[in-house]
């Protein structure tokens, strides 16, 4: 019952002292507001990134170069920035070669599922008379296709043969059916097509649709019609194309069971032998969940920094608080004196000015929140992420506010509580 | 017929910077009765302990030797806790400055003896509504004190020291701060009060004039009381 009276006349000075209370707000607001904020987004890009890593296959390792450092032995992480020097590109001399694949796919039979391997062609169009279809134009392995979950609407994946003899025959997307045969799959299928890659002229044969899905960090700046779809070619067409034998990245999906981070240092320590003798780069094998797993730890680094900062603006903001409780129980001695003259233990003397400190930190606690949530909302939309504010970051909001609204609430409410009544109803 | 004794003061001694070069004696032995009913007037010149013999009275303090009993309790030995209570139920004070609740409206201010007394909230509501009807502010009941005139808060407080029917009305300088007109009301009010509910009112102030409109005029002057007459108990 005091309790609630203690609320509605905290509230009641809040609103008579509007703009005071907003400033001693401010620093509780600002810190709970950060809070969240970070919450929020790295909520966002972790669930986003574990999804997309996941869909993605977090059984699937990425194989790569790395430029070697001088003196140590490069690190194994795949993603660490160390101290490199100059940066050097690979050249074909550097790319795995189709017998060192061919060597791996041996030994590690039991463990590999496939391998996808990508070779880009280039950007450009498919002309049809005035009909038209922006692609991209890239080779991939049979692997591709696993690793990336992809299905065909109609026809089929490159044979065997194709493959092999590196024949030129496409898959396209539904996209480039529509745009260029209305839509009709049937005659698109077995069609001949040109395309025109930076001037130079490709004829292949359409062997399969795929659905085209928009990807979620993509851009749909272009309309429904000018979308740009990739069109894929056996691998070795493409190397053909670009008069190249190795490759510079190939993702390699492992079979049910394999330890991903495990088999990615075999990997690694596979291709190790074939690069003792290169001066400047060796391999890197790294798994999906080992990438997801450095994300979410630099992540919570972030997260802890922000969170110190935060916190140092709640210590502030508290200090404040206290400041302003001070000044408030300075102001309205008189009040206190006639409500001890009225009957009013020290106890509830002191519950009355916690209570005032509590409601001005939860109410700036749930300022913070909303903007916290405003903000991280906008990053996350900036960033193309979905937008996921963590229940228990708001709840342990709420809860420290309160806290601190207890902390630094005690000292001024004891000092009001401990007034002589006399001296305080004499005071002017 | 014996009447009922209220306040029961013997040698009521304070003395201030205990054990100081500066000790002070303000109250050198005060003896006062006052029996339910009456209307009494404490008067006395400023710097006459009539401030000190106040608190005294009214359980804001504690005095250094003598025995005070308040409507049969024993104040003397009371505890902080115990004096709020005691504060609480058995006295009703009004200030010279009013003193009510700021941006609190009437019917609230009326209500916070009753919330310290731990009494539910309609029937605070209650009880506070039929006070500031007898006061006549019943139709003020949502004013805040800034929007009333020093008659009307003093009426207010009046109505605000009848809350928990404490065993005393302690009236310090109430009209002190009004001109003479409203002054005129808040005595009328006191005499009403006095007559059609019986209270139980002790009036401290400096005027003579309004002291002889009380039954009783106990005057004090250095820390004694140096005279005690009857008044004429009427409004003059």
């Amino acid at each position: 019952m005091l309790v609630y009276e203690n609320i509605r006349l905290a509230l009641f000075s809040l609103k008579a002292n509007k703009m005071r209370a907003l400033l001693t707000m401010l620093g509780i607001i600002i810190g709970i507001a950060s809070v969240i904020a970070i919450m929020t987004v790295g909520n966002s890009i972790t669930t986003y990134v574990s999804d997309t890593m996941a869909s993605m296959g977090a059984s699937n390792i990425t194989v790569g170069l790395q430029q070697k450092e001088e003196e140590k032995e490069s690190t194994k992480e795949g993603m660490s920035f160390g101290g490199r020097q100059r940066m050097k590109s690979a050249t074909e001399d550097d790319y795995f070669t189709r017998e060192m694949l061919k060597n791996y796919c041996e030994i590690y039979a039991d463990s590999i599922m496939a391998i996808s391997a990508q070779e880009t062609i280039g950007s450009g169009k498919i002309t049809e008379g005035n009909l038209y279809a922006n692609i991209s134009f890239s080779g991939v392995s049979l692997g591709y296709f696993l690793a990336n979950d992809m299905s065909l609407l109609e026809g089929r994946f490159f044979s065997e043969k194709e493959t092999e003899d590196g024949k030129m025959v496409a898959i396209v997307s539904d996209k480039v059916v529509n745009n260029l045969y209305d839509g009709d799959k049937e005659k698109a299928l077995g069609s001949i097509f040109q395309a025109n890659i930076n001037d130079k002229f490709y004829s292949c044969t359409i062997v399969g649709i795929y659905e085209y899905e928009q990807s979620a960090m993509g851009f749909s700046s272009s309309s429904e019609k000018d979308i740009t779809t990739s069109v894929y070619v056996p691998l070795k067409a493409a190397q053909n194309a670009n008069h190249t034998t190795g490759y510079s990245q190939f993702t390699v999906v492992t079979k049910t069971g394999v330890n991903a981070d495990e088999f990615a240092s075999n990997t690694e320590r596979f291709f190790s032998t074939y690069y003792r003798k290169n001066k400047d780069f060796g391999p890197s094998a790294y798994s999906m969940s080992s990438m997801v797993e450095s994300l979410t730890e630099m992540m919570s680094t972030i997260t802890l920094a922000i969170s110190i900062i935060a916190g140092i603006a709640l210590l502030v903001g508290g200090i404040g608080v206290m400041n302003i409780m001070l000044v408030s129980i300075t102001e309205r001695t008189r009040e206190i004196g006639t409500r001890k003259a009225l009957g009013a233990t020290n106890g509830s003397i002191r519950l009355q000015f916690i209570v005032e400190s509590i409601v001005i930190c939860i109410i700036g606690g749930i300022i913070g929140i909303i903007l916290g949530i405003i903000m991280g909302s906008v990053a996350a939309n900036l960033m193309d992420t979905p937008a996921s504010p963590s229940v228990g970051s708001i709840i342990l909001s709420l809860t420290f506010s309160m806290a601190i609204g207890v902390f630094f609430g005690y000292h001024p409410a004891n000092k009001a509580a401990k007034m002589d009544p006399i001296e305080a109803l004499r005071y002017e | 017929m014996e009447k009922k004794i209220v306040i029961d003061m013997k040698e009521i001694r304070k003395s201030f910077y205990i054990g100081t070069e500066n000790e002070l004696e303000v109250l050198k032995g005060i003896d006062i009765k006052v029996y339910e009913g009456e209307f009494v007037a404490i008067v006395g010149a400023s710097g006459s302990g009539k401030s000190t013999l106040m608190n005294i009275i009214g359980s804001l303090d504690r005095p250094t030797s003598g025995n005070y009993t308040l409507d049969n309790v024993d104040i003397t030995a009371a505890k902080d806790n115990q004096l709020s209570a005691i504060r609480n139920q058995k006295i009703g004070f009004v200030f010279q400055t009013y003193n009510l609740i700021a941006k609190t409206n009437a019917l609230k201010n009326v209500e916070m003896p009753m919330l310290y007394g731990k009494i539910p909230g309609k029937q605070r509501v209650e009880r506070a509504k039929e006070l500031l009807h007898t006061v006549g502010m019943g139709d003020r009941m949502k004013h805040l004190p800034e929007e009333l005139s020093g008659g009307q808060k003093q009426r207010v407080a009046i109505a605000r020291a009848m809350a928990n029917d404490p065993a005393i009305i302690l009236a310090d300088e109430p009209t002190g701060a009004l001109d003479s007109e409203t002054g005129r009301m808040v005595m009328d009010l006191f005499h009403q009060l006095h007559k059609e509910q019986g209270k139980t009112i002790i009036l401290i102030t400096h005027s003579p004039e309004l002291a002889e409109e009380t039954e009783r005029i106990i005057t004090i002057k250095d820390g004694l009381i140096i005279g005690e007459r009857k008044g004429s108990g009427k409004p003059c």
